[in-house]
């Protein structure tokens, strides 16, 4: 006999809500701040507007800091989960689907319908991009445009969301210091640089975006408009830095800290998925099948890239003139089915249903390529304590790359694994002190501890 | 052979996937009136405060069982022929077995109070517990929890998230006094009121109060004090669940008495974990063993002799953590409550945070460390264990500390303090710290020591 009938269903009864006087009064400005925001893109009257959009930006700007504060920052310092999967706005309710169809729809009005017209006319985005034009002359000395308005609530969303890590995670100096650091290059690097370059009458290049997540960068396109418009001293120095970072500087800084040199120190989409992300983190499907769709996927478009690159630049060369019809449609391929509806549309815009992570881990080719170099050619493991784990699934519920740490925890396994893009937060949140980012001697790095032993069960067949 | 195990919890287990490692042709049943699967038991608090969802306290996923061949049976044993060597289920189908193992873990102690049971006062053990808890602590404003150990402040932290107000009754005179030394048991009263959870110490349940609906309405307290609650949680311990055992007529006083390979007193029925008292505990080691760490050790070394490689239990040098509201706890090695004859406590605590590190060590005896408390400092398991393996001296331990340090990059470094106090406290033979924190320097800790620290099973 095998009968296995079902086990009792626990329902656990969702809290009973209790909103505070003050968390009331801040989610109210958070709240006129969004129908601010909302009647800016209907307004006639374009003073009005300008004069609204700056109203709401600060006023959401303001009251979620505030609310961060009022829920984070007057209690004791420490981890902060309860009711993380109870709440219909981070357990996949019907807040989160809201929230989730908004996203996704603000992401397809600014890729395929907010495209300047011949009166530069924006679409329906076209208020919300002309209240940026005094900032943006300020900036950048010429008018806005929709990926200007979408940089800057993009800059907004990481530094107001930092703001609320670095409430959360305060207990933690790891934490405060790596949300920092993705402030800090999503700010100067990815907004404020660019910036200032196009006021230079430079090219507009961010420095913290390499190929092949930044896959144009190494296409023979973009490396010639940038020699030419660059000039000699920096059209040089961007192709360099861009070339010497990817195929030099990233094995190297891997290979000493393991991929989160990048994915969780300096990357904007690493950054805005630490920041706004955070509240989703828990979300990323644990199971062996998503692993197993993760390593098709992510591989698949990591060849992708490369092959099309190559094909560019064979077909720059001119040595096979069969190439030169195919390449524009099928860079063009690229960038709308991965640049845009991939790391945009599904790996943003899904936030709350998918977590925070969907396109690091199942979509970006320059996370596959960190994962390759971290798996097989870095110093970097997160370590397990003896045999201290209780399997209690802290630290597999926070990785927001769907790993399965506790797998490897129960193991006294060190865990070295592709995705791993080492927030730390598996550390923060283990109850019981078993877990550790470390990077040393590569000698036994696989080793496990002798404390506990092994089921010798194959977790991935 | 067809091993069946009666208990799904850590014990059982950890035995099925033993004997499957070592036994790759065996039958194994695991039967289990709790759940169908496997959970982690010391993580239901997190499924009540909506930090994780039951699926996700379950340490392998569902496929687990059926790829490994662990055939698991969703029913209550409710009783065992030894003579037959067969099992009657609930589901009225009989299990014959070659070999019989008892995991059948623990139930809540209960100490006869009057009012014991009235609505809302229960225990916390078990996955229906966690159900049965969950709706009878919708929408209530008061409750009182009754003991001041691991399960008691972990229920007071349960609540508080909930924002219950709850009142602590704990019998001794401060927090886990059975274990804890005084100054490390008043950190955890720190945290306690820094989350304002009322404590009452040198205070016991005298008798539970009904209302009009058969329901607690409150609390008497040995002090005389009447506490209202809605709810009252027992958390005075847990007691060998013998049930199954006894209609078998086995040996059985507290638990289920075993020898050190853990066979009761029939032949081919084994006993481990909670439910299992050891007839001859070795020195300084209880009888009844109730940890998640010793629920594991058991499970697998009594899969040893069940697969014919007769091992007897040694439980190795102690270790164990809990976490305290924020506060982590570690231990290793033997730390008293009050340091016994010829052994001295150094104790190191940071003036304003919540850290504390102590280190026993006998003077006597070359100085050898014994043990040690961590409080809010994470340390290396397999440091300590060689440490306190090799009976060294707490000079050069305290020289190699930062090779123990487990705490997160960029987390501040207690070390040279905790080295400066201990020279002012005994500075006939003072101490410099010599090594760096990380991988490198436990490597070469380990290395240069070159005794692998064995798991002692």
């Amino acid at each position: 006999m095998s009968s296995t009938s079902t086990s009792p269903l626990i329902l656990t009864p969702p809290p009973v809500p209790h909103t505070s006087g003050v968390e009331k009064a801040l989610l109210t400005g958070v709240g006129v701040g969004l129908v601010a925001l909302a009647t800016v893109a209907f307004d006639a009257d374009a003073q009005r507007a300008k004069i609204c959009f700056w109203v709401a930006l600060a006023l959401i700007s303001i009251g979620t800091l505030g609310w961060a504060w009022w829920k984070f920052g007057h209690q004791p310092a420490g981890v902060r989960q309860d009711n993380l999967w109870l709440r219909g706005s981070t357990g996949r309710g019907a807040i989160a689907w809201l929230t989730a169809v908004v996203l996704t729809g603000f992401y397809v009005v600014l890729y395929w319908f907010s495209s300047p017209d011949d009166q530069g006319n924006f679409g329906p985005l076209n208020q919300l991009v002309h209240a940026l034009d005094p900032f943006s002359q300020a900036l950048r000395h010429k008018p806005s445009d929709q990926w200007f308005l979408y940089g800057t609530f993009y800059t907004l969303a990481v530094l107001i969301m930092g703001g609320r890590a670095l409430w959360k995670y305060r207990h933690s100096p790891y934490q405060r210091i790596r949300t920092a650091s993705v402030m800090f290059f999503q700010l100067g690097f990815a907004f404020l640089l660019p910036g200032l370059l196009l006021a230079f009458q430079r090219p507009e290049y961010y420095f913290s975006y390499f190929w092949p997540l930044k896959y144009d960068y190494l296409f023979p396109g973009t490396v010639g408009y940038l020699l030419k418009d660059g000039g000699p001293g920096l059209g040089v120095f961007m192709v360099f830095w861009g070339a010497a970072i990817s195929f030099i500087g990233t094995p190297i800084l891997t290979y000493f800290y393991g991929k989160r040199w990048y994915c969780s120190w300096v990357c904007g989409c690493g950054g805005l998925a630490e920041t706004a992300g955070d509240p989703y983190r828990h979300l990323s499907d644990k199971s062996r099948t998503a692993w197993r769709w993760e390593v098709r996927i992510i591989y698949t478009v990591l060849v992708l890239i490369v092959l099309l690159t190559a094909l560019l630049w064979l077909a720059a060369s001119g040595a096979v003139p069969a190439l030169q019809p195919i390449t524009d449609p099928l860079s063009r391929a690229y960038g709308f089915a991965i640049g845009s509806v991939f790391s945009g549309v599904i790996g943003v815009g899904f936030y709350p249903l998918l977590g925070s992570r969907v396109w690091c881990r199942f979509g970006c080719p320059m996370a596959a390529y960190l994962g390759l170099l971290q798996k097989h050619f870095s110093r970097f493991r997160i370590t397990t304590n003896g045999a201290q784990c209780i399997s209690c699934g802290n630290c597999s519920n926070v990785c927001e790359m769907g790993i399965d740490v506790k797998q490897y925890a129960q193991r006294g396994e060190p865990i070295i694994r592709a995705a791993c893009v080492g927030c730390g937060l598996c550390s923060t949140a283990c109850p019981r002190g078993v877990l550790n980012l470390e990077n040393g001697p590569r000698e036994g790095r696989y080793q496990a501890s002798p404390l506990i032993h092994p089921d010798s069960l194959r977790i991935l067949s | 052979m067809h091993l069946v195990i009666i208990g799904n919890g850590i014990t059982g287990v950890t035995a099925a996937i033993t004997t499957r490692r070592l036994r790759p042709e065996a039958r194994i049943t695991i039967v289990s009136d709790e759940t169908t699967h496997h959970f982690s038991r010391t993580a239901l608090m997190y499924v009540y405060m909506g930090h994780l969802r039951y699926q996700d306290i379950k340490p392998y996923e569902d496929w687990f069982w059926q790829e490994n061949r662990l055939e698991l049976v969703y029913a209550t044993a409710t009783s065992l022929d030894t003579q037959r060597k067969e099992l009657l289920l609930s589901n009225q189908h009989t299990l014959s077995y070659d070999q019989l193992l008892l995991a059948t873990g623990s139930v809540s102690r209960f100490a006869n109070w009057p009012g014991q049971h009235l609505r809302g006062v229960q225990g916390l053990y078990s996955l229906p517990d966690l159900a049965k808890m969950a709706r009878e602590t919708h929408n209530i404003r008061h409750a009182v929890v009754v003991g001041g150990g691991l399960i008691g402040i972990e229920l007071a932290e349960m609540l508080h998230s909930r924002g219950i107000q709850v009142t602590l009754l704990v019998r001794d005179e401060h927090y886990w006094a059975s274990v804890l030394p005084k100054p490390e048991a008043e950190l955890v009263n720190q945290q306690l009121q820094a989350h304002h959870i009322n404590v009452r110490y040198r205070t016991e349940l005298a008798e539970l109060l009904p209302d009009a609906e058969g329901r607690v309405r409150a609390v008497r307290t040995t002090t005389g004090e009447e506490l209202v609650a809605q709810w009252v949680g027992i958390a005075t311990g847990v007691t060998p669940n013998l049930t199954l055992a006894q209609t078998a007529g086995l040996d059985t006083d507290r638990g289920i008495l075993v020898n050190e390979l853990l066979q009761t007193s029939a032949a081919g029925v084994f006993a481990a974990g909670d439910c299992a008292q050891h007839r001859q505990p070795g020195a300084n080691e209880t009888a009844i063993e109730q940890l998640w760490y010793t629920g594991r050790a058991q499970g697998e070394t009594v899969a040893h002799t069940i697969c014919g490689q007769p091992l007897p239990y040694r439980r190795g040098a102690w270790f164990n953590s809990a976490k305290f509201f924020n506060l982590e706890y570690q231990i290793y090695g033997r730390v008293p409550v009050v340091p016994v004859a010829g052994e001295e406590s150094f104790y190191w605590q940071h003036p304003t945070t919540w850290h504390a590190l102590r280190i026993n060590f006998r003077p006597d005896a070359n100085f050898a460390v014994t043990g040690m408390n961590a409080m809010g400092l994470r340390q290396r398991h397999d440091v300590w264990q060689t440490w306190l393996q090799t009976s060294t001296p707490v000079h050069t331990v305290l020289q190699e500390l930062s090779a123990a340090n487990f705490d997160p990059e960029f987390f501040r470094q207690h070390e040279p303090a905790i080295i400066r106090q201990f020279n002012e406290q005994f500075p006939a033979h003072p101490v410099t710290l010599k090594r760096r924190r990380g991988l490198l320097s436990r490597w070469q800790l380990l290395a240069g020591l070159s005794t692998v620290p064995s798991s002692g099973r």
